[in-house]
């Protein structure tokens, strides 16, 4: 989340798309609750209509997959406004003053762009190679190099936008972000929506009006969104959407605005901050890559995939945007050099270049993910794994074909509270036992209320727990049994050496301390290393080695600082030396009392509860709102949150630069214009892999039928794997309905701790396929009848739930049908049914950009059994 | 005491079932096997180890769809059926207004089941001893006396439930209906002379499956003098039977050990 779950309440609009936020994170309705007693409007757009739509004040229905559409079509009706509007009434209704000063709006694009309507690679962008190999990995890449501004290192802009004087976009330069985004978006009309969309011209008109309202200086719109967003192959485009749409209307910043990702598990926040993706290291620093020789290859490759050759004209080096990978204040390598110390302390020297080449290396252009995993795994590549609190014989997208795959290892290791369908993936009713060799570990894991330590909620709040009871039996927490497996791997690596045996006897481990933590790593002692401290003492005194750091500003590069993750750097006190995630100051100290509550545990980075919010306010350091400051400048100093760098408003500064809001943006403003992803600057509505249509409405180009896929219809990035029999492509002919999963309030993710749980088991005992009524009466199936949901790589027995809440819809002149199955269900435990794991039905394809799995669209057939 | 109450606004309500789940908990009832019947909804009734359940309920059709919830569990009544015809004095009003339920004093007869008319109150027997025993909300007398929020109220994470003096939450509710306006509505203020669970509510009752004007038969409260006394007379014959009993198997059990 970019604000945090309390700020729900001071927003004016709440626009729930791609999640199910009352059923998945209930919680979150205590705020939104709260917002619409103020009065706020809350809209619920999904293919189903839902617990949470059953509380909004407008519910629109969309097919799933088309977030793209019906979000470009938002961008559209604003774009088209701001238009239509005289400039004194647009900077009135819109905050032309955000979107001029804190955005790439005006910015002048690289004359070489071509975009995807351009007949010459239609539904493309420019620089578009289709890969042609037989199996291919992606569908295809790009050459970005057109994609950037006219000027890399010092951008021109359209003095037309930056003073709100155009009439119409005609009159802006015909390379200008707000023209070309137009361009992009100008055929994105409510019927075309509609026709795309399935959702009805008037509720999508309501639902522009509303949300478009929300784009008034002092007014602020907030978009929640969780995986219905992001499992798809084109995920995070639909979210660029949201940031694009956002950004226009002025809502990033401000309290009451944001997006704001649901997590999809308590501490997936954590996870993310600590590195558990395979892209990245702590902090979300890069992950290191073979190309990177030594320490100066890493931060150099680093800072020319991110910055210009010269930053003349760009903030530059004299503002807050520049700090990341600035050679002057060399940020990249404290951080990195602070890691490694974390990680092998003493042995870490800048002689030995701090053990860099300790560092496992990934292959470019190799896909570790999820799904490049489990590939790995059927061809045999991956000999031995490690499942550690995840079940994805179950949560895994084809999750037979992952199943199957498991067959091949020579070992498993599951770490999990309960047997799982992963740990007994042999026992499922299609395996044959006696022909599977794996040898298979379970290790019993304590739950949450058995150990201590911090986790990390979706508003980046590091909270510490403490330990309840006892873990029960020879259940140990996951650290204990980190720690225990790291000793004993040391211990025999000590004794017998080995190829890799350096990085291993040289790794710095010691997290025992007396009493309860005696045998097993101190969870205290890991928090301080992941803040940082001192390695040595200082020579004027200054600091004792052990001495924990004030916080990421203090770490070095000299190896005198160690921190295993820069980002949670700031959550001990310098002072005290206590560890802020334990704080529980109940008081709300913020600006108009708008509910930070920053004394209550800690957040990164360095406890800014609201990020981006120096975009919060005017030129002067005034909030767009007054009665839901953030920050503000009062008195030659910012009160309130603590600001996204501490340097004076635009108009004040005295030494005349622009220190811009962004500073993660080496230009200082968002990105409207994004040339960094992998499929284009800007969305565009492809299909999901498997689509009712033949022809993408949007962009005019067909399917060629072939079973990897059609760039331009599809996602031309996608990370489509490598056919092997994993990811069979159904037909509409064959599967004539979308399909979709999801989850329920009553059963959690794979269903290891609700399905073992009587009291749930009796809210939701097994599975069910969700289908409108007009699909039912069409197929003879009652609510209660038994049904098959076949896709083409299996097939789920359910029961069926004939509801109004799922209605036929018209796409293209075609009638779709949806058809929705909870995943969170299997063969093993309390409540267990053989073909019952929902993801059963979803291809292991992923996006362009994450490889997360589309689990979202499929297609699919039903049939009454 | 000031007389407390439950306030329930369905309007708030997600029907996450927090409170479902929270409610068997703190009661320690057991969970009833359920198979899913084509509905959210589950267990398919109320029973002796289920007090409350939330109830889904479909209405009208898109574009103008609702889903509405409704908590269904004792709505603790003034005019109370079940106190009214309990022969025993297990069931009673305690001094916040709830109906208390006293286990002991329970001989199952089961007249509380048919004098409700919120359909609530069920019990449940044992076949092998024959006994019967009566169960519902005690509004967990346990912890409102020991200044908890009952469970169901603790866990709502809308906060849809909350818990206090039955007249602030009757000036709370009043004004939360002035606000939603249409046919909004407090349902339970002077119900079956005043419930001490009060919804608020968008729409008819009866959209919510609630009676529009809940009555205690009058053939409940007329017999009640008339069966009462039955019913001190059943049980005096109960109690001479089973004694009658133990004296058998007392003397069966004396004959099986000296055979030994």
């Amino acid at each position: 989340m970019t604000n945090h779950w309390i700020d729900l309440r001071n927003s004016d609009c709440i626009m729930i798309i791609g999640s199910n936020a009352a059923e998945n994170h209930p919680i979150s309705f205590k705020w939104i609750t709260a917002a619409k007693e103020r009065g706020a409007k809350l809209i619920s757009v999904d293919p189903r209509f839902t617990r949470t739509s059953s509380k909004a004040d407008i519910y629109a229905p969309m097919r799933s997959g088309c977030d793209i559409t019906f979000i470009g079509g938002m961008i559209r009706y604003i774009l088209n406004d701001m238009q239509t509007l005289s400039p004194a009434k647009r900077a009135e209704d819109y905050n032309m003053t955000y979107v001029a000063e804190y955005t790439n709006a005006a910015f002048i694009v690289n004359s070489g762009f071509e975009s995807w309507d351009d007949t010459a690679h239609p539904g493309v962008f420019v620089g578009f190679t289709e890969n042609t190999n037989a199996a291919p990995s992606n569908l295809g890449g790009y050459d970005k190099s057109n994609w950037g501004y006219a000027n890399k290192a010092d951008p021109t802009t359209d003095s037309k936008v930056v003073n709100n004087t155009w009439n119409s976009f005609n009159d802006l330069n015909p390379n200008c972000v707000l023209r070309l985004l137009w361009e992009n978006f100008q055929d994105y009309t409510p019927e075309k929506v509609s026709e795309v969309t399935g959702c009805p011209v008037e509720t999508f008109n309501e639902v522009c009006k509303e949300y478009a309202a929300t784009g008034a200086p002092g007014k602020a719109g907030t978009i929640m969104y969780a995986m219905g967003t992001t499992q798809h192959t084109y995920g995070t485009q639909n979210i660029r959407g949201y940031a694009i749409l956002q950004l226009l209307l002025g809502n990033i910043g401000v309290a009451g605005g944001g997006i704001n990702a649901l997590r999809g598990t308590s501490n997936v926040q954590g996870s993310t901050d600590m590195c558990l993706l395979s892209h990245i290291l702590p902090g979300y620093l890069a992950m290191v890559n073979h190309k990177h020789q030594s320490l100066a290859d890493y931060i150099s490759g680093n800072r020319a995939a991110k910055l210009p050759a010269t930053p003349s004209g760009l903030a530059g080096d004299t503002s807050a945007s520049w700090w990341w990978l600035s050679d002057a204040a060399q940020n990249y390598k404290k951080y990195m050099v602070s890691l490694l110390k974390a990680w092998w302390m003493d042995k870490a020297t800048a002689d030995n270049d701090f053990c860099f080449n300790y560092l496992p290396k990934v292959t470019v252009g190799h896909n570790y993910t999820h799904i490049g995993t489990f590939e790995a795994v059927a061809n045999g590549t991956v000999k031995g794994m490690m499942v550690w609190g995840q079940n994805p014989a179950v949560a895994g997208p084809d999750s037979e074909g992952e199943r199957k795959a498991l067959e091949k290892l020579d070992w498993l290791m599951v770490c999990d509270l309960f047997e799982t369908e992963t740990s007994s993936f042999w026992k499922r009713p299609e395996a044959s036992p006696s022909s599977i060799n794996t040898e298979v570990f379970l290790l019993p894991a304590a739950c949450s209320y058995e150990k201590q330590g911090s986790i990390s909620n979706s508003g980046r709040w590091a909270q510490w727990r403490y330990k309840a009871v006892a873990p029960v039996g020879e259940a140990k927490s996951d650290l204990a049994i980190m720690d225990e497996l790291m000793l004993k791997l040391k211990e025999k690596y000590a004794a017998e050496s080995g190829a890799t045996a350096d990085p291993i006897n040289d790794l710095y481990w010691d997290y025992h301390t007396a009493g309860e933590y005696a045998f097993e790593a101190d969870p205290n002692v890991v928090a301080k290393e992941i803040h940082g401290y001192y390695t040595k003492d200082a020579a004027d005194g200054s600091y004792s080695k052990g001495d924990v750091v004030t916080n990421f500003v203090s770490l070095q590069t000299d190896g005198s600082t160690c921190s295993g993750n820069w980002l949670y750097s700031g959550m001990f006190d310098k002072g005290d030396g206590r560890n802020k995630a334990k704080d529980r100051k109940p008081e709300d100290t913020s600006l108009n009392q708008i509910g930070l509550y920053s004394g209550w545990s800690w957040c990164w980075p360095i406890n800014r509860r609201i990020i981006y919010n120096r975009a919060s306010v005017d030129l002067e350091g005034q909030p767009w709102d007054s009665d839901h400051p953030v920050v503000s400048w009062i008195e030659g100093a910012w009160k309130g949150d603590v600001p996204d760098g501490g340097w004076a408003p635009i108009n004040v500064a005295a030494d005349g630069a622009k220190y811009l809001p962004f500073i993660m943006q080496t230009e200082g403003v968002a990105h409207i214009w994004g040339p960094g992803l992998a499929e284009g600057p800007v969305p565009v509505a492809y299909e999901p892999w498997e689509s009712p249509l033949s022809e993408n409405l949007v962009t005019g180009v067909s399917s060629n039928g072939s079973g990897k896929g059609t760039p331009g219809f599809h996602n031309p990035c996608s990370y489509i794997g490598e056919l092997n029999g994993m990811n069979k492509r159904g037909t509409a002919s064959e599967y004539p309905c979308v399909g979709m999963t999801y989850r329920v309030s009553e059963m959690w993710q794979a269903g290891q701790m609700t399905r073992n749980h009587p009291w749930l088991i009796e809210l939701q005992p097994e599975v069910f396929a969700e289908m409108g009524e007009e699909l039912a009466s069409d197929k003879g199936i009652k609510s209660g009848d038994k049904v098959r949901v076949s896709t083409a790589r299996g097939y789920v027995d359910a029961v069926a739930i004939v509801t109004k809440r799922l209605q036929r819809m018209t796409i293209g002149g075609k009638k779709v049908d949806q058809v929705g199955v909870p995943w969170h269900y299997g063969y093993i435990g309390m409540a267990s049914a053989p073909h019952s794991s929902g993801n059963i039905l979803t291809p292991h394809v992923g996006d362009a950009n994450t490889t997360i799995p589309e689990y979202k669209t499929f297609l699919c057939k039903v049939q009454k059994i | 005491m000031a007389e407390k109450a439950i306030l329930y606004d369905a309007t708030k309500c997600t029907a996450c079932r927090g409170c479902q789940v929270a409610c068997k908990q703190w009661n320690d009832l057991p969970a009833v096997e359920t198979t899913n019947r084509g509905t959210y909804e589950n267990p398919p009734d109320l029973s002796a180890d289920t007090w409350l359940k939330m109830k889904f309920t479909e209405v009208g059709s898109p574009p103008d769809l609702r889903w509405v919830f409704t908590r269904r569990a004792c709505m603790h009544c003034t005019e109370a059926g079940c106190v009214e015809v309990c022969p025993t004095g297990a069931l009673y009003h305690t001094d916040m207004g709830f109906v208390g339920y006293d286990r002991s004093k329970c001989s199952g007869c089961g007249y509380c089941v048919e004098a409700c008319p919120f359909d609530v109150p069920r019990y449940s027997g044992n076949f092998i001893t024959g006994v019967r025993e009566a169960n519902k909300c005690t509004l967990c007398q346990d912890r409102i006396t020991n200044d908890l929020q009952p469970a169901c109220v603790k866990t709502c994470p809308p906060g849809a439930l909350k818990y206090g003096d039955r007249a602030t939450l009757l000036t709370e509710a009043k004004q939360r209906v002035a606000e939603l306006g249409g046919k909004a509505t407090v349902y339970g203020e002077k119900e079956v002379g005043g419930t001490h669970v009060l919804y608020v509510l968008d729409d008819e009752p009866s959209v919510y499956g609630l009676p529009k004007d809940p009555k205690v038969s009058g053939a409940v409260t007329a017999w009640q003098d008339v069966l009462q006394p039955i019913g001190w007379g059943v049980a005096a014959i109960t109690v001479l039977g089973l004694g009658l009993n133990y004296m058998i198997a007392k003397r069966k059990i004396k004959v099986e050990s000296e055979g030994k």
